[in-house]
């Protein structure tokens, strides 16, 4: 009877692995790519989303001058107007500010700190947040308590208020900023995380690798985080849009960055104090482009939304 | 015998990302006053299709395509959804598999019942409350009185399943369609749910189409029976016919697969293989992959649903000889 | 004689007044803390010996999925020993349960939940492999997994497909390889056919005999439907309100049920052919509640037989013929006739 064993059955197939031109392939012909296509307004936010990383990336290359750097500003260029207002302004396509400095080389400059802070943020409070709600989802218990009555607490705060009281007790700066958006944001992420992680845990499937024997960690990390991970993508790219919207709404009440590195929602503030003394350009400008950014992002997002979420089909 | 329903070359499709599936691909059946007929077939069928077809409930991106439904003479497909609202819920009714979610948590039994005595009805309050005591004795909850005002959390399955039976009642419906009612529920309740079914069906003398995926439930309580395969009739008939002349292979082995309690035998008869992909039916004979009869025709050959005996449709080229 | 698995009187209670604030109930007008517990299997004994199908039937809420569940250590029992091979494993710790995991295995009912979605077949199958180091390298472990898939009836070049690309039946394949794959001597299923077309049921059904024979399996089989066992089991034991009523071969409960309730299960099978269901007398009400136990037998409220013992004593378990065991105090018990 021992030889009868399933390891004595031998198979003679060799497999054969995908290349990746043919996995490029399955995703053209996928449903997902199909509602893509046949989405506008998830097409119109990716191109949005490409401009805006490209001119993160690419801008300084063709930008007429570093704001950064001082001595390449010069005071009698202070307060130009945009090129389509003052026809002899053939260098400052829209206008400078207060100490020569050109609003445009400023703008691509400053999209660079805010979406550097944006997407960092998110990456830090998902990464805190989806660890805490894995845990406190799997185990359960005086954990799970804590780490929700926390979070219970915090949400029934404003969490803008939270992050100028936080800004306030750090002070500026970049990692300060990454820091109070990581305290601020984790709680969205740990809520959701914990909610798909109690659904995902009554599986028949996680009993199976209860079954094999399979420690709990390699449990959450190989058969719960997949399978809690599409809501986490969803909530992601929103969250990149509602960072950079908290951070340059801290920017500009001078809680944010630094002088020296300054993020779009500083431009704003910069130029407020000439808003209506006719040199509106140097704060429309940043301001719009902030809008454009999240814009791009939530048409992105609510297109994921959709694809993920069966219920709402 | 006079036919209350009569459904011809109905065909609903559902226009997928992938591509096409003929849910319900052309089928012809009709339904006499005062007779049960049951839908069998596997998941994939296309009977439940059929079902909510017949009520319009089809919601994109599925679509009657063709055909015609023919409820006492009148062609339903021409009908508005205006027009649908009327019958949907008097004329004809219908009951779900799962009594947990078909009743609204939020209300009372009652006012479930009510619901539809006040849109379909003109009775007054008094009249309505005594017809929803009287519905409720009628499908066998004890204490009616006092159960009215409960609210469906308080009831077990079997027990809202009946509840669901009572307000399907309460307008005396022409039709009742009935897609699994009691697949969710265990077999002693089930056998109590059915047998109430059935009395109740014959006592107002109504129709009704048991849609159900398990061949004895029909044939204790059906009188004809339609077999589906892929969204097509393959075989229809009197029960008896079906149970001990069936001539489909589809059929048989449905009948042959079913583990039976007197039986000794130690391996139990298979359909080979499974159900086709939707996208991609085989040309000829759906059914052919898996059939253990099939010839070099029925591989590029659709048979043709055709009258066998009198009363005994079917729809396959070389119909199986002699008796169960 | 030589038990495989062997359960003495299995109880699990699920706590529903798990906080201190869920266990305090306002009565008459005074706080007071109460505690509340489904008792879901209540004092369950069976042994199952070596080749041998063992079968627990039962209507849902009877108890018999959490009595496997139990038994393969997914939940903790609350009193009782469970032995496998003669080892009791009823309060190991999961590092000591380890060297059993790979013996004792289980086949879940629904095939759409039993598998992770985010898994290739591949490496659902090649995990517990792996983990248990049954193969030395991942390219011994790919070719048990096949070997293991071809086995079942699902051919290697499936195996880089996720789960949702499979039918139900094909699925409880994968499921069936899954619990294969660490060569086990005994298999849990929880109702592996319910979920599936008759046609299907009947393929996987066979399936399951002829691994049997083949690998010398013993099976404890979970099923709501006595039809669906028959063919399958050897013994079968019926369940209701957490117990056991009766226990015998398939021959002796299918041919000379004892219990009113397996009475009952068997009247109410709908049968081609034939009028069973149709003339099935019923059972006076529901299910009792598994919060508040009966006194007596609990099955008296529903009984159609009932004498006055039963609503105050429970009835003890006899042997009516050989191997043949009714709790029921309609049987008057050898020493007692």
């Amino acid at each position: 009877m021992e030889n009868n064993k399933a390891s004595n059955i031998k198979s003679s197939f060799v497999p054969k692995k995908k290349t990746f031109s043919e996995k490029f392939d399955d995703f053209k012909k996928s449903e997902g790519f199909y509602n893509y296509k046949k989405s506008k307004s998830a097409i119109a936010g990716t191109i949005i989303i490409i401009f805006i990383v490209g001119v993160a990336l690419l801008g300084p290359l063709f930008t007429v001058q570093d704001p950064y750097d001082i001595a390449s500003l010069s005071l009698m260029d202070a307060y130009r107007a945009p090129s389509f207002m003052d026809p002899d302004n053939t260098q400052f396509l829209l206008g400078t500010d207060q100490q020569g400095r050109d609003v445009l080389s400023a703008i691509v400059y400053g999209s660079r700190v805010s979406l550097y802070i944006g997407i960092v943020a998110t990456l830090m409070a998902s990464v805190f947040g989806i660890t805490l709600g894995l845990i406190s989802g799997y185990y359960g218990g005086k954990v799970e308590s804590i780490i929700m009555r926390l979070a219970d607490i915090q949400l029934s705060f404003p969490s803008l208020l939270i992050a100028l009281f936080l800004m306030t007790i750090f002070g500026r700066g970049v990692t300060n900023i990454l820091l109070a958006l990581l305290l601020v944001g984790w709680v969205k992420y740990a809520r959701t995380v914990r909610g798909a992680t109690l659904s995902v845990k009554s599986s028949e499937y996680i009993e199976a690798a209860r079954v094999i024997g399979l420690p709990s960690y390699r449990i959450i990390i190989k058969h719960i985080l997949p399978n809690v991970l599409t809501s986490i993508v969803v909530l992601s790219t929103i969250q990149i849009g509602n960072f950079i919207l908290t951070e340059a709404t801290l920017s500009f009440l001078g809680l944010g960055v630094p002088v020296t590195e300054p993020s779009l929602g500083m431009l704003c503030s910069n130029g407020f104090v000439v808003l209506f003394s006719g040199m509106w350009w140097v704060t429309v400008f940043p301001g719009l482009y902030i809008m454009l950014i999240v814009f791009g992002i939530n048409l992105l997002g609510d297109f994921l939304r959709d694809e993920f979420n069966p219920k709402l089909k | 015998m006079e036919k209350l329903l009569e459904v011809k070359n109905l065909k609903t499709y559902f226009h997928t990302f992938k591509g096409v599936v003929k849910a319900v691909d052309g089928v012809d059946f009709y339904v006499n006053k005062g007779e049960i007929l049951g839908i069998v077939g596997e998941s994939g069928g296309g009977k439940s299709i059929t079902g909510f077809s017949l009520i319009k409930l089809i919601e994109s991106p599925g679509k009657i395509e063709t055909g015609e439904i023919l409820f006492e003479g009148n062609d339903l497909v021409k009908y508005s959804e205006r027009e649908m609202s009327k019958i949907r819920g008097k004329d004809i009714v219908m009951i779900f598999q799962d009594p947990m979610t078909s009743l609204n948590p939020v209300y009372t039994i009652k006012q479930q019942i009510e619901e539809s005595l006040i849109l379909h009805t003109n009775l007054n309050k008094k009249e309505r409350h005594e017809r929803c005591v009287e519905l409720l004795k009628d499908v066998g909850i004890p204490n009616p009185e006092n159960r009215l005002t409960n609210y469906p959390h308080q009831f077990s399955g079997g027990m809202r399943q009946r509840v669901v039976i009572a307000i399907a009642l309460a307008v005396n419906p022409k039709l009742i369609i009935a897609d699994e009612p009691t697949t969710a529920l265990d077999v002693t309740i089930q056998a109590q749910i059915l047998k109430l079914m059935t009395e109740l069906v014959k006592k107002q003398g109504c129709s009704m189409i048991l849609i159900t995926h398990d061949l004895a439930v029909v044939s204790e309580i059906a009188d004809r029976i339609n077999v589906m395969y892929c969204g097509k009739i393959v075989e229809s008939s009197k029960v008896s016919t079906i149970m001990n002349h069936c001539k489909h292979p589809y059929t048989r082995g449905l009948l042959n697969s079913i583990p039976d309690i007197k039986d000794n035998k130690d391996r139990l008869e298979t359909i080979d293989g499974i159900v086709p992909n939707m996208f991609k039916l085989p040309k000829g004979c759906n059914f052919y992959p898996r059939c253990n009869k099939r010839m070099e025709e029925c591989e590029n050959k659709e048979p043709e649903y055709r009258e066998y005996k009198e009363g005994h449709y079917i729809s396959c080229h070389y119909p199986i000889e002699g008796e169960r | 004689m030589n038990f495989i698995l062997d359960v003495k009187n299995l109880e699990k209670r699920f706590e529903l007044t798990s906080g201190f604030l869920n266990s305090l109930t306002f009565k008459n007008g005074k706080l007071t803390k109460e505690k509340k517990a489904v008792h879901a299997v209540n004092g369950v004994s069976f042994a199952i010996k070596k080749g041998e199908v063992f079968s627990l039937v039962g209507e849902s809420g009877c108890g018999k999925s959490t009595t496997a569940r139990t038994v393969i250590k997914l939940y903790e029992p609350n009193n009782g020993e469970i032995f496998f091979e003669g080892n009791d494993i009823t309060n190991i710790s999961r590092k000591e349960m380890l060297k059993y995991r790979s013996k004792i295995q289980m086949i879940f009912q629904d095939p759409y939940a039993s598998l992770n979605p985010r898994q290739k077949v591949i490496d659902i199958i090649m995990e517990p492999i792996l983990f248990h180091k049954l193969a030395n390298s991942k390219q011994e472990a790919e070719q048990k997994a096949f070997a293991v898939l071809e086995k079942v009836g699902i051919r290697p070049e499936q195996a880089y497909r996720f789960p949702h690309q499979f039918s139900g039946g094909q699925r409880q394949r994968i499921g069936i390889a899954r619990a294969l794959a660490l060569e086990p001597e005994l298999i849990v299923a929880d109702e592996p056919v319910s979920a599936l077309d008759v046609s299907i049921q009947a393929q996987i059904l066979n399936l399951m005999m002829d691994l049997k024979e083949e690998l010398n399996l013993s099976y404890l089989f979970i099923a709501h439907d006595l039809s669906v066992i028959k063919h399958i089991s050897d013994r079968i034991g019926v369940m209701y309100l957490g117990k056991i009523v009766e226990t015998g071969t398939t021959e002796e409960i299918f041919s000379n049920p004892k219990h009113p309730y397996t009475k009952a299960l068997l009247e109410a099978l709908p049968k081609i052919n034939g009028k069973n269901m149709v003339d099935f007398k019923g059972l006076k009400g529901e299910v009792q509640s598994p919060i508040n136990l009966p006194k007596g037998c609990y099955f008296c409220d529903r009984c159609n037989e009932s004498l006055d013992i039963c609503h105050h004593t429970i009835p003890v378990e006899q042997e009516i013929t050989k191997d043949h065991y009714v709790s029921c105090h309609l049987y008057k018990g050898k020493d007692n006739e």
